[in-house]
């Protein structure tokens, strides 16, 4: 029967077909709904680890165990998981084992663009790249074969366009494969450079045996036209290609991309006249083409970076677009995303923002929306976990030069478990006098809402052991610890009152529940009345002053014709922040 | 031939249940189908946009080529312009009457224009202005302003034949059905 699915429900549905009892995963756009899907499979263990390097272990512990096991994470990721990868990339994998990558070229909600691809390469890795939601099912299947025949860790490198894009995929059925048997085998599995010298001569020959594989894949293929334009592409470029080169062209499918077919290319290439390849972000297939010393058209005409969609080929080989309707084209506003209303991070950023004399260094999540205006509370960010160790190594810098600037680093909850905890432990061992703000809205907001280690809820929904937040930062050795509300102001200017001038670390916890978080009964009963109520401006006492505007909530409208503030009432929770704003007292309960 | 149709609004205005409604029922009446959305961050108030294309025959990409889509249902007035480069001279636009501001606008930073409407009329011969909200809630319920786009949207693609009562009924909650269903008509009766 035919499914309509997103590439991530395919990897999803493709690892429960292949047998798979065991799944690890750190969210991150564009690979969440992986685990998510896999969850709803009895079959399968699932877990939410709390970074993708604890995530990578597990899998490789599974596998080493018996078990047909996945990982999955966004491209940069698999950075933080790299260090397991690379070595257990060499072993010899008893349970078949997969590490699916979701890249994102184009950067929809990512802070970098980089190309895994080459981690394929680097760690010798053989590697399938899905074009649609049907390969997906299909090459995950194939990969669990791949893995165990070869004994190699599988890469399956997504893009953003397959991950999210639905297309119809024929289902199959369930194969159980059960646990192989563990023997002890030191020299296998313990990563000794005795160990280590035979794995990496071992691998010459396992990548000998997958070129052999990569020739006859069903996943390479080749497709001819009338042998004047040669097309060579990997991944959802095939499909934008054949919209542009259309049906007379030739088209080499690349979709088992490590090891490359040798012979395969060469013989495509010797029946067609002129060869492109078109492959997203780096010139990886090209440049193993180049190598063969074929002449070929690549990123000498299409871009480095981005998608490769049809309309960006058709500019890159043509120079122009299609023709398109002509329009005002100056009166298209932007529209960034914004915080939610009755977001818990708005009021401490309302007042951190008005601090003066400090550095703020920031992490990833739905507070690096701090940085733009009208908070401008935000002056750095680089990957998950950095706020706490950048913020510290700055502070060092400025006590030591005697520069008078306090740095306060704000991460959010998921993010302090992910790598946060390890930099506080800096902080504390070497002692800085940074204050950090863990930012609990009791939740992974940005990708979601996923579970987390402080959330007490498994991703299958079960109860799990809840970390409390509070003792693991006091276990560390942070002294000072306050535990706040957000959405009051003056416990929020206070705690920071209380830290700034300290000669050692603090931490403030602030603990409010994301608007968007299907609620827990914890969080009702530790949270009574949550987002319960309305606000709205008593029109006679607003006197259009739009001070409450710059708690930059997007439930408050200037109504131009009456100069005064509303409150759009389907927006408004009551969080209270503009209340606590307003000079007036104009903003109040809406009367039940 | 490939039919694209794109759909645009603002995060949490119901564009991504709209868009699956749709491709189910293409599915369902045999066609190849692909649809692509891109919803990378949670929070509400970035722009959404959900790309279908279907055939007969087999559908390549997912997203669609700039200059080729058949129509454009927007949610939102400024939605629809932002998302006209997609459009095919010739095509179809069908806009809500909603102005959601953005931040950008209520900072004071830009201006949202009081004549996007107008502008969109001006550059699309084939323009259809709906006050959807209005008419959800007349009906009773806001947020049934995406399936009066659907019925809209529907009748102008001659999509008629598929059997749309029955999709309703089977994806939305039992509650909502008869609403969504008269949402749907209501929708479909506005364009004829
Ligand atoms: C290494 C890495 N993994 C995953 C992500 C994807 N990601 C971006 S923000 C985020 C979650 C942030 O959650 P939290 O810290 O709780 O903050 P919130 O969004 O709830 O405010 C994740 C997982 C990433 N950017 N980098
Ligand atoms: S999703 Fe949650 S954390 Fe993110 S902006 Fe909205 S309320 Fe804030």
């Amino acid at each position: 029967m035919k499914r309509l699915l997103t590439g991530d429900e395919a990897i999803a549905r493709g690892a429960w077909e292949a047998g798979v009892t065991h799944a690890s995963a750190y969210p991150g756009t564009p690979s969440t709904e992986i685990l998510e899907n896999i969850a709803k499979y009895e079959e399968i263990y699932a877990e939410w680890a709390p970074n993708e390097k604890v995530a990578m272990e597990s899998a490789a512990g599974a596998s080493m165990a018996g078990a047909r096991s996945i990982a999955s994470m966004k491209h940069v990721g698999v950075n933080v998981a790299a260090d397991p990868m690379m070595t257990f990339a060499t072993m010899r994998v008893n349970g078949g084992a997969v590490l699916v990558t979701a890249d994102e070229p184009g950067m929809f909600s990512s802070q970098n663009e980089q190309d895994n691809r080459n981690f394929a390469k680097m760690g010798k890795m053989p590697m399938f790249e899905p074009a649609d939601s049907q390969e997906c099912l299909d090459m995950m299947k194939e990969a669990y074969e791949v893995s165990e025949e070869y004994g190699a860790l599988v890469l399956m490198r997504m893009v953003t366009r397959v991950c999210h894009s639905k297309s119809l995929v024929e289902v199959g059925e369930r194969k159980e494969v059960p646990v192989k048997p563990w023997e002890k085998d030191l020299a296998r599995f313990v990563c000794v450079p005795a160990n280590a010298r035979v794995n990496r001569v071992n691998m010459e020959e396992r990548t000998k045996k997958l070129a052999e594989y990569s020739e006859n894949c069903k996943f390479n293929f080749a497709e001819y036209g009338d042998g004047k334009v040669g097309v060579i592409a990997s991944g959802p470029s095939y499909y934008y290609a054949k919209e542009v080169f259309g049906e007379d062209a030739s088209y080499l499918k690349l979709g088992f991309t490590n090891p490359l077919p040798k012979n395969l290319i060469q013989e495509f290439a010797s029946k067609c006249e002129t060869i492109y390849i078109i492959e997203e972000d780096d010139p990886y297939i090209e440049e193993f083409v180049r190598v063969l010393g074929i002449e070929c058209h690549g990123k000498d005409v299409f871009p480095s970076y981005g998608e490769m969609t049809p309309n960006v080929l058709r500019k890159a080989l043509y120079g122009e677009e299609l023709p398109q309707v002509e329009y005002a084209k100056e009166k298209v506003i932007k529209r960034p995303p914004t915080f939610c209303a009755g977001c818990p991070h708005r009021g401490l950023f309302y007042r951190l923002g008005k601090r003066k004399d400090v550095m703020i260094t920031g992490d990833i999540g739905c507070y690096t929306l701090a940085f733009a205006q009208p908070y401008a509370a935000l002056d750095a960010a680089i990957c998950m976990g950095a706020s706490i160790s950048m913020g510290h190594g700055a502070q060092k810098v400025y006590n030591k030069a005697g520069i008078k600037r306090k740095v306060v680093t704000v991460l959010g909850d998921s993010t302090f478990f992910h790598t946060g905890v390890n930099s506080l432990m800096n902080t504390v061992y070497n002692n800085s006098n940074t204050i950090n703000v863990i930012l609990d809205n009791r939740i992974t907001g940005m990708t979601g809402h996923q579970q987390n280690p402080g959330t007490g809820y498994t991703v299958k929904g079960e109860e799990a052991n809840m970390i409390d937040m509070e003792t693991l930062v006091r276990a560390i050795g942070i002294k000072h610890v306050k535990v706040i509300d957000p959405n009051n102001l003056k416990e929020v200017d206070e705690a920071f009152d209380a830290f700034w001038d300290l000669d050692e670390p603090s931490v403030i916890i602030t603990r409010y529940p994301c608007v968007l978080k299907k609620f827990s009964p914890a969080d009702l009963e530790q949270f009574p009345g949550l987002f319960q109520t309305k606000n709205v401006v008593d029109a006679e006492k607003c006197i259009g002053c739009k001070l409450c505007q710059k708690t930059g909530c997007p439930a408050l409208i200037f109504d131009k014709a009456t100069k005064k503030v509303v409150i759009n009432r389907a927006d408004c929770v009551g969080c209270d922040v503009c209340t606590q704003v307003c000079p007036k007292n104009a903003i109040v309960k809406e009367e039940k | 031939m490939t039919k694209n149709i794109l759909l645009s609004g603002v995060g949490g205005q119901g564009t991504i249940t709209a868009a699956k409604m749709l491709t189910i029922g293409l599915m369902e009446a045999g066609y190849d189908v692909k649809m692509s959305e891109i919803h990378g961050m949670s929070q509400r108030g970035g722009d959404v946009v959900s790309q279908v294309r279907y055939s007969k025959e087999k559908v390549y990409s997912p997203v669609i080529d700039k200059g080729t889509a058949d129509i454009v249902v927007s949610f939102e007035e400024m939605e629809a312009l932002r998302c006209l480069d997609y459009l095919q001279p010739g095509g179809t636009v069908v806009v809500n009457t909603e102005r959601i501001p953005s931040m950008t606008v209520l900072t004071g930073a830009e201006e949202y224009a009081e004549d996007v409407i107008e502008e969109i009329q001006k550059a699309v011969e084939k323009t259809h202005v709906m006050d959807a909200s209005g008419m959800a809630k007349e009906l009773g319920n806001v947020k049934a302003a995406n399936v009066i786009l659907l019925g809209a949207l529907v009748k102008l693609m001659g999509l008629d034949d598929i059997d749309w009562e029955g999709i309703i009924r089977k994806n939305v909650k039992e509650k909502f059905v008869d609403l969504n269903l008269k949402a749907f008509q209501v929708g479909a009766d506005a364009v004829k």
